[in-house]
């Protein structure tokens, strides 16, 4: 496991010390050569590159195939613009100037045939794998799956564990080769819950419930964050998973329960209020069904809860 | 009295917005000094500001999209040294109240108030000479479309000084452009000014569509037309078709906001994913609405540098008809992430994947119109190159993304932003250069300056892919859009290439001002005085450059594709053709006045002064009252002085 947050750019020793022979263009050949430097030891991989759970592998999978799929045709297009454009420049006497052609039924049939072929190609990708990997499809395991709520705050993310009976700011952690069920929505505006490394990212929509599963296959840290913009504090709403092994986990479970504070309604109340860059925090306890009544908008309003929700529509599900 | 405005809506306290807006305005009023001390105002208003000529209209719209793009190249500068500079625990010099105003601004400008007027521009000025007619269907109301786009243009200008821009996106998503939670101005600003561009640019998509259906010069029926007016075509019937579906959604949202209404808010059943569902039904449309004209300038473009007939015209229309219909039914692609299902992501996908096809087979077209061709290396054709590989790469992301899977982790990546750039600087932007330098000497009489012409390209091309290329790596290594500050800092040297490479596309806009410069400075010595500069297929190139008022002093006869090209092969005929009088529409002041009051009326609305709406609505409407009521609208150029001004032109002009 290697912190890819934190990887400094690797010294250019090799090709700094190569551009020292031509003493003339020294500079800028060490310049060019730090530059290509950084930027190789930048481009390590990283982020949806570098996956730690099947979901994140599957789509870097499909991600690669269909580039080179599609690389297939690119390549050779690129190059005959090129080539035919510089072949066939007006100055070339070699060059062979055909008749005035605006129709042929060969070429059409190619020019139609090419990217009709490729695209059936894709297709196929497309359908399979927007099947396989739909969000809502558990992931099969033999580890016990984990059930997490999340939501969306202003400008912090929500963790509930309602079979633990706990509740984390801006911090997950789940035990790695369990599979992680969410159920999703927010408190506030639109927000996207991703976690590059560990795969597909979904919106959290108030009022609104959408589900995710997640595997992470190691022990490790992997930042997660919003990716759909939500306002002054977007930048920062960001959190780590910690995924640790079985035991561990149940030792932060233990931990959590006998340390912080109740994530009680006033507790609730206290955290919706907008805030930006959030330390991690765990809750003792969580208020019963304290996610439900977000989804239903009753969280903050004690009456509206207890006189049910007649004034409201029944509580859809994001695409259901 | 005045409504929510009051001295606090300047932003005395903020130096950079201040600096900017004293910069802009004190620019402003040295340009009008300069037009009163010289005295050009009787001019301007006689020639331009009130003229219908489509012409002069076309011109405006593309002075207007460059003069935005300077703007929106502003705000694009100043995001990428934010997040060059914000990396680690640094927080840059732009707070997020800013800089969230900054990429609102950058995205609507870019979208509705610098693409929009290029391709529009475009199709103002060629469409009705390509058609071998004297104007568009409704002179008038083009004149209203373009002085309706450009109030909404100060409208957005003006949140500079007053008060200030939306801070939600330029797609202004709900709930976070609810009153909730943007209870300033900004996002008003944002939605009164497209409303008021919406509806100008609704009323130019049935103004072209009508002329290209009723008004074609004799013997040009569908399948004679050229390449670049069924692009017009297909683009216009989308405007016509998807624009009222934006402004009803604005419409909805403007009354969430303004009288407590709850379509997308988060409570009282209103749903926010209705408003991204409708958004993207126009939304999607809308990418296609600025790349088909684009498509049509390549076509153009590169036939005639290649010194032959565009390769595959049938196939060229029907992928471009084709683009038509299935750009409708793509839009889910946009939200893929919002949890629809299997079955309805799939289905997406693959209509969005489908509509690869028919713009596949056109870059095979423009290939083999390349292929065996007398390919000149001038300016536009530049641009086609540059376009054609750049294209395919920005193509080649976009099915990518189209693949529901790999859309998850890319989503509202930064890696979608140059998939969105690459395909819109390297279509619509290339396409609008591209025509711009083709166009150039039919509207003014002198070529550009090609040296300058082509630093600017290559300065473009380059900066592009500095720019561009490491968002596609930095969106692989989990980069998100829309942030302030970065929390890592292994980023920071792809950020600095971007930046590098936004300074590099500074220098191409710089070339092409020094271009237009130059080229003004040195243009006695490269008129064009045969209107045919470039050995042209259609027939925009059969008249004088520029062409007179009229156009066509005799409406040309078209008997096959690429009608000037055949005119030239048969030899043009030696007889003087006998003239008769024409009818043009006189200029009128309508559209200015109107945009006048559209102007007073949106900014009211935005300010909440109710009595200054009901003054400028009814303004309006004893504007429109007033015009319709007019029965001097049409002056007569009689033959006499037709048959004097085309003697003069072809005595200069070459031979007969």
């Amino acid at each position: 496991m290697h912190d890819w947050r934190f990887a400094a750019p690797e010294a250019p020793d090799g090709r700094a010390s190569n551009a020292q022979h031509e003493p003339r263009h020294s500079s800028l050949l060490r310049w060019l050569a730090v530059c290509a430097a950084v930027l190789v030891s930048s481009c390590h991989p990283a982020g949806i590159l570098d996956p730690q759970g099947p979901i994140a592998s599957a789509e870097r999978l499909l991600l690669i195939n269909s580039t080179g799929i599609m690389l297939v045709v690119v390549v050779p297009v690129i190059l005959a613009t090129l080539g035919f454009a510089w072949w066939y420049r007006s100055s070339n006497p070699r060059a062979n100037r055909g008749p005035d052609w605006a129709y042929q039924g060969a070429a059409e049939f190619v020019v139609w045939s090419i990217p009709a072929l490729v695209v059936i190609l894709l297709s196929g990708v497309n359908w399979i794998g927007a099947h396989q990997l739909d969000p809502r499809t558990p992931i099969p395991a033999d580890a016990k799956p984990l059930r997490v709520d999340v939501v969306s705050l202003d400008w912090k993310w929500l963790f509930i564990y309602p079979d633990q009976g706990i509740a984390a700011v801006n911090q997950l952690v789940v035990p790695a080769g369990a599979p992680v069920r969410f159920r999703l929505t927010s408190a506030t505006v639109m927000n996207s819950f991703f976690v590059p490394q560990l795969g597909s990212q979904i919106y959290t929509m108030a009022g609104m419930t959408t589900h995710l599963n997640l595997l992470a296959d190691q022990p490790g840290d992997y930042p997660g964050l919003s990716a759909n913009f939500s306002g002054d504090g977007f930048s920062d709403m960001r959190f780590t998973v910690k995924a640790v092994s079985v035991g561990e986990f149940d030792g932060w479970v233990a931990q959590a329960r006998g340390s912080g504070s109740a994530l009680d309604d006033p507790g609730y109340a206290e955290l919706t209020k907008p805030s930006q860059a959030v330390a991690p925090k765990t809750y003792r306890s969580v208020a019963p069904k304290l996610f439900e009544r977000i989804v239903d908008q009753t969280a903050l309003d004690p009456e509206k809860a207890r006189a049910g929700k007649a004034w409201c529509p029944p509580e859809p599900q994001a695409g259901g | 009295m005045l409504g929510r405005l009051s001295w606090a809506a300047i932003p005395l306290n903020e130096p950079i917005p201040l600096l900017t807006a004293a910069v802009v305005v004190i620019v402003i009023l040295a340009v009008l000094g300069i037009i009163t001390i010289k005295g050009w105002w009787p001019y301007l208003w006689r020639e331009w500001l009130t003229s219908v000529d489509h012409k002069r209209i076309g011109v405006m719209y593309f002075v207007l999209a460059l003069i935005m793009l300077l703007r929106g190249f502003a705000d694009a500068i100043m995001m990428r040294s934010q997040q060059a500079v914000a990396v680690g625990g640094a927080q840059g010099y732009l707070p997020p109240d800013h800089y969230d105003q900054i990429f609102s601004a950058h995205g609507t400008i870019m979208i509705f108030f610098v693409a929009m007027p290029f391709v529009v521009g475009l199709m103002n000025f060629v469409v009705p000479l390509q058609l071998g007619v004297r104007d568009v269907a409704f002179p008038v109301l083009n004149s209203v479309s373009f002085w309706l786009t450009a109030s909404a243009v100060l409208l957005v200008n003006a949140s500079l000084v007053i008060g200030n821009f939306a801070r939600a996106g330029w797609m202004g998503y709900p709930p976070l452009s609810e009153l909730a939670f943007s209870p300033d101005v900004g996002v008003d600003y944002y939605l009164w000014s497209l409303q008021i561009s919406g509806i100008g640019t609704l009323l130019a998509g049935i103004n072209l569509v009508t002329t290209i259906l009723k008004l074609r010069t004799p013997g040009m029926i569908y399948f004679r037309m050229p390449v670049f007016c069924w692009t017009a075509l297909s683009s216009n019937m989308l405007i016509v078709a998807a624009f009222p579906i934006l402004t009803a959604t604005f419409a909805m949202l403007l009354l969430d906001r303004y009288v407590d209404m709850h379509f997308f808010t988060n409570t009282a059943g209103g749903s926010a994913m209705m408003y991204v569902n409708l958004f993207w039904a126009w939304g999607h449309p809308e990418v296609y609405i600025l790349i088909l004209p684009a498509f049509g300038v390549f076509s153009e473009v590169i036939a005639t540098f290649s010194g032959r007939a565009l390769f595959g015209y049938r196939s060229m229309v029907l992928a471009t008809l084709g683009i038509c219909v299935l750009s409708f039914m793509v839009w889910l692609h946009h939200f893929f992430t919002m949890g629809a299902g299997a079955d309805v992501n799939a289905f997406f996908g693959i209509m969005s994947m489908i509509i690869a096809v028919p713009t596949g087979v056109k870059v095979f077209n423009w290939l083999f119109t390349l292929f065996q061709g007398r390919v000149v290396f001038s300016t536009p054709l530049l641009w086609s190159l540059g376009f054609m590989v750049t294209f395919v790469i920005g193509g080649m992301t976009g099915v990518l993304l189209a693949v529901p899977p790999v859309d998850f982790v890319l989503h509202n990546s930064v890696f979608l932003v140059a998939h969105f750039h690459n395909v819109i600087i390297g279509g619509v932007v290339f396409g609008a250069m591209a025509g711009y330098n083709y166009w150039f000497p039919k509207a003014f009489g002198f070529t550009l300056d090609e040296r300058l012409g082509k630093a600017s390209f290559w300065c473009w091309l380059a900066g592009f892919y500095l720019a561009f290329m490491p968002l596609y790596v930095l969106g692989l290594m989990g980069m998100t859009r829309r942030l302030q500050h970065i929390s890592d800092p292994s980023w920071q040297p792809l950020l600095l290439v971007a930046e590098l490479g936004a300074v590099l596309i500074f220098f191409g806009i710089l070339c092409q001002i020094a271009q237009l410069y130059v080229s003004i400075r040195t243009r006695d010595s490269r008129r064009d005085l045969t209107g045919d500069p470039w050995n042209g297929r259609t027939l925009e190139w059969a008249t004088s450059s520029p062409p007179p008022a009229y156009n066509f002093a005799v409406m040309p006869k078209v008997e096959t594709i690429d009608a000037f090209w055949e005119m030239k092969r048969r030899g043009l005929t030696a007889v003087e053709p006998t003239y008769e009088t024409i009818e043009m529409p006189r200029n009128s002041p309508t559209g200015f006045v109107t945009a006048f009051f559209a102007v007073v009326t949106g900014f009211a609305l935005i300010w909440h002064i109710w009595w200054m709406v009901l003054l400028g609505l009814l303004a309006a409407a004893v504007t429109m009252l007033v015009f319709g009521w007019s029965e001097n609208r049409e002056r007569e150029i009689p033959a006499n002085e037709i048959a004097r001004m085309e003697r003069a032109r072809l005595g200069l002009g070459r031979p007969a």
